[in-house]
């Protein structure tokens, strides 16, 4: 028996004094539980909402007041026209607005009913939904409110519109986060588990002692990935096209220059882990739980970036896929185009530059 | 063009990383069609000294001369020139062995004259001619370090840097290879090699034995042993080795 305590003993020394082990059994319960329990959170809150209130009345502006004060709106813009509509959701900020009808209150008093537009940004079609549903609950409360005892009930008739995705298909939502996700596997883990074997093969030694200068290595293990990962973003668009109808109403050359962009950015990722990975199967791991996770969480993709809380939105602003998903949905489903994705464009276009700057740096220093 | 044959000259190699010096002052001359044996325990410096000759690191001080050239300034000449083999043999598993040698060929822009000639050479030194469809990774030990060498030697370099290319493998597959190291520095080929096989020191033309970074002895191996009294390179090594341990405690 005192062998077999002996035993486990030892045991507990391993799992002590290494630290990753220690982060395993400590580190990814309480991580994964707060993640998961803030992030799947069906629950959206701080909705951007835009009001075209063509009546001004008093009881528009208590439904305005008793959506705002709910916590789940945000009035962000009151507009003047409904030519507005389109360029506001085109800029993406705003996921809802409402329209009211002229003579709001006189007609509500008179005939007992008005009508009410509710126009939802659907390219999130959970979202979209939710957020028309919630609309509508908080104006039926606000009716009831008003009159608790009336016999024949006033009426508000919601007329809901989701725009740029009038079915609430969630192909929509899937096809652009598949693609992240697809390229960043391709690109990041297929390179850095790559460029790794070569170092545990001892391969890459035999290459660096070669006249071949360490730059033109790297470029030639990461061609292969690019084409490939080139190649699988096609494939999905042409499959979400044909199999899914999910059009591609903006310009296909300037969503297929982003993906581009992306995988430029995933395959300099890739090389990043590599340099700092020295064997395989770390490199998967850190591939694995660095980028895929995060991806797959965090970038909107699976949930929804306005229900998070704030600290994991400033995590999903530091995840490519995030931007990589806005443009993609931009270009897809809203038909925008350059001007109106230069900002998460140039997001990528900026960390690329700062990993690439970062990797260069690493791999010089690993030869020295 | 090189003077008096010497295809490696080394004055004062410093190599610092902070305050670890691993490789201090190091002086030595390789000449041409040598075998060069530089032996120590791990960790006394000779992997970053070979490293440095080979222009994957650069030293922090010294004149050192490869192939007539310099180190700081001509390291993509040297890379040229130079063959290189590890421990590890460095081949890819999942290619032919076919594959391979064209993947080698065109790193050094080898013509396919030259390729096909190289190929055939090979053929002949393993009395297998099926042998250049088959994967590596389906291939003996001995055999993927034949062929590692022969790979080693494919652009005809005039020195080649062997990084204990027998770990790991038998006697009688040792004694083999060292056949081929023979043959290559018969045609005029150097071989720079380390090893921490001390028998192996033996065959080498003349023996380098570093200890803490510094070189405590370099000569023939006959005479090494003449003037340690000893009666082979392991008890060579072992008086030095303990006469390090008594400096430092």
């Amino acid at each position: 028996m005192n062998r077999f305590w002996g035993f486990i003993r030892k045991e507990f020394y391993h799992i002590f004094r290494d630290a990753r082990t220690l982060i395993i059994i400590l580190g990814i319960p309480v991580s994964q539980l707060l993640l998961f329990g803030y992030v799947v959170n069906t629950e959206v809150k701080d909705v951007k909402l835009a009001v075209y209130d063509q009546s001004k009345d008093d009881v528009t502006t208590r439904i305005i007041n008793k959506l705002t004060s709910s916590g789940y709106f945000e009035l962000v813009k009151n507009l003047d026209s409904d030519n507005d509509i389109e360029a506001i959701f085109k800029k993406g900020k705003i996921k809802e607005v409402l329209v009211f009808e002229p003579d709001f209150a006189e007609k509500l008093e008179r005939e007992g009913s008005a009508d009410i537009q509710l126009l939802a940004d659907a390219t999130d079609p959970n979202v979209a939904r939710m957020v028309a549903m919630y609309t509508q609950n908080i104006i039926n409360s606000f009716l009831k409110q008003e009159q608790p005892l009336a016999t024949v009930p006033m009426q508000v008739n919601a007329s809901i519109k989701m725009y740029y995705n009038e079915q609430l298909r969630s192909v929509f939502l899937f096809v652009p986060g598949l693609m992240a996700l697809i390229m960043m596997l391709v690109s990041a883990l297929m390179s850095s588990i790559s460029i790794t074997r070569e170092k545990e093969l001892g391969t890459m030694e035999v290459l660096l002692v070669s006249p071949l200068k360490p730059i033109h290595i790297i470029i030639g293990k990461v061609i292969p990935y690019l084409l490939i990962a080139f190649v699988d973003s096609l494939l999905i668009i042409l499959m979400g096209n044909l199999v899914f109808n999910m059009p591609v109403n903006g310009s296909l050359l300037l969503l297929m220059g982003e993906c581009f962009l992306f995988i430029f950015l995933s395959l300099s990722l890739g090389i990043l882990i590599s340099t700092v990975a020295p064997t395989q199967l770390i490199a998967m791991f850190m591939s694995m739980i660095g980028l895929m996770l995060p991806t797959l969480l965090l970038s909107g993709f699976v949930f929804p970036i306005e229900s998070m809380p704030e600290v994991l939105q400033w995590f999903s602003a530091i995840m490519p896929a995030r931007w990589f998903n806005e443009i993609v949905k931009n270009i897809m489903l809203k038909g925008v185009g350059f001007m109106y994705v230069w900002k998460q464009t140039f997001i990528l276009l900026a960390m690329s530059v700062f990993i690439v700057f970062v990797s260069v740096r690493k791999f010089k220093i690993r030869l020295m | 063009m090189m003077g008096n044959g010497k295809v490696i000259e080394v004055k004062n190699l410093v190599k610092k990383f902070g305050n670890f010096v691993a490789n201090d002052h190091l002086t030595f001359d390789v000449h041409r069609g040598e075998i060069f044996g530089f032996l120590g325990a791990n960790g006394a410096g000779k992997t970053t000294a070979m490293r440095i000759l080979c222009g994957l690191s650069k030293p922090t001080s010294g004149e050192i001369t490869v192939n007539g050239f310099d180190v700081y300034r001509q390291s993509e000449a040297i890379k040229r020139t130079i063959g290189y083999m590890s421990q590890k043999f460095s081949l890819y598993e999942d290619m032919t062995v076919a594959e391979n040698m064209r993947f080698y060929a065109g790193i050094y822009k080898l013509p396919r004259s030259k390729r096909l000639k190289k190929e055939a050479e090979l053929r002949d030194k393993l009395h297998m001619p099926e042998i250049m469809n088959k994967l590596v990774g389906s291939l003996p030990l001995g055999w993927k370090q034949k062929l590692a060498f022969s790979i080693a030697l494919i652009h005809d370099p005039g020195i080649v840097f062997l990084d204990e290319p027998t770990g790991g493998v038998d006697p009688i597959t040792r004694r083999q290879f060292w056949k081929l190291i023979y043959e290559a520095s018969a045609n005029g080929i150097t071989v720079f090699v380390t090893t921490h096989y001390m028998d192996e020191a033996e065959y080498c033309d003349r023996v380098t034995i570093m200890v803490d970074g510094r070189i405590e002895a370099l000569d023939t191996p006959a005479q090494l042993m003449q003037t340690y009294g000893a009666s082979s390179m392991n008890d060579v090594f072992l008086t030095l080795a303990r006469k390090a341990k008594k400096a430092v405690g």
